[in-house]
C-alpha cells in the first residue's frame, strides 16, 4: 500500500516541479521567478525524503537538510541583493 | 508493519502530494505576485510537513525508533517559509513603486518602511553620544 502512496507521490511532485518551472519561465516579474526557484527547492526536499522511504535508508537526511538550508539563504541572498543593492554590507 | 500504520503513513504521503500540487497550481493559476505568494508558503509548505511526517512514522516502523532529523527538516521549514514570503513580497515592493497608493495606512506617524524613509531616530543616537561621553 506504501507502494501505491508512493507513486502517487512521486507524480504529484513531479507535476508541481513542472508547475514550478513554468512559472519560472513565464514569471512576468523578477520575484516571480524567485519565488519559482524556492518552490522548486522545498519541492526537491519533499522528492528526496520520498525517496529515501523507497529505498528504506536514512542516507538522504543530510541531503534534504542542506537543499532546506541552500533553499532560504539563496533567496533571503536575493531578495536583500534587489532591495539593498548588496548581500552583505 | 502494523496494517493502521501503513494505512497512515499511504494518507500523510498522498494528502501532502495533493498538498505540493495545490501549492504549484496556485503558483501558477493565481493573478499576481502578491497572491501568488500564498500558494508555495502556505500549502507546499505544509505538503512537504506531511511526508516528512510519513518518513517518521515509517522508520519509526522498521527500525523501532525514532529519529529526529524530519523533526529538524519540519522545523527549518516552517520557520523560514514566512521569513522567505516577506522578503520576496518586501522585494516585489521595492521593485514596483506604482503599488504604494494601493496599500493601507499604517496607522502610525511615518509610512511604509520599504517606500518611506525611516523616522528620525537621531534624537535617541545623541543621547546615547553623549552618554557615552560623560563615561
Amino acid at each position: 500500500m506504501i507502494g501505491y502512496a508512493l507513486t502517487f507521490g512521486f507524480f504529484a511532485v513531479c507535476l508541481a516541479l513542472m508547475l514550478n518551472l513554468w512559472r519560472l519561465v513565464q514569471g512576468p516579474t523578477l520575484m516571480d521567478r524567485v519565488l519559482a526557484v524556492d518552490t522548486m527547492m522545498i519541492n526537491a526536499i519533499a522528492l528526496i525524503i520520498l525517496y529515501g522511504i523507497q529505498q528504506q535508508t536514512t542516507l538522504y537526511f543530510e541531503a534534504a537538510l542542506l537543499l532546506a538550508m541552500f533553499g532560504f539563504i539563496s533567496t533571503v541572498a536575493y531578495c536583500r541583493f534587489v532591495l539593498r543593492g548588496d548581500v552583505i554590507e | 508493519m502494523a496494517f493502521w500504520l501503513e494505512l497512515v503513513i499511504s494518507l500523510l504521503i498522498v494528502v501532502g502530494g495533493c498538498f505540493v500540487i495545490v501549492g504549484s497550481v496556485g503558483l501558477v493559476k493565481l493573478p499576481d505576485l502578491m497572491s501568488r505568494l500564498h500558494a508555495p508558503t502556505k500549502a507546499t509548505t505544509l505538503g512537504v510537513g506531511g511526508a516528512l511526517v510519513a518518513s517518521m512514522l515509517y522508520f519509526w516502523g522498521i527500525e523501532g525508533k525514532v529519529s529526529i532529523h524530519e523533526v529538524l527538516i519540519t522545523a527549518f521549514l516552517f520557520l523560514t517559509a514566512p521569513v522567505t514570503a516577506h522578503f520576496v513580497a518586501k522585494a516585489y515592493l521595492h521593485q514596483h513603486p506604482e503599488k504604494k497608493p494601493e496599500l493601507p495606512p499604517t496607522g502610525r506617524p511615518y509610512g511604509w518602511s520599504t517606500y518611506d524613509a525611516p523616522p528620525d531616530s537621531t534624537a535617541g543616537q545623541a543621547g546615547d553620544v553623549e552618554a557615552e561621553k560623560k563615561d
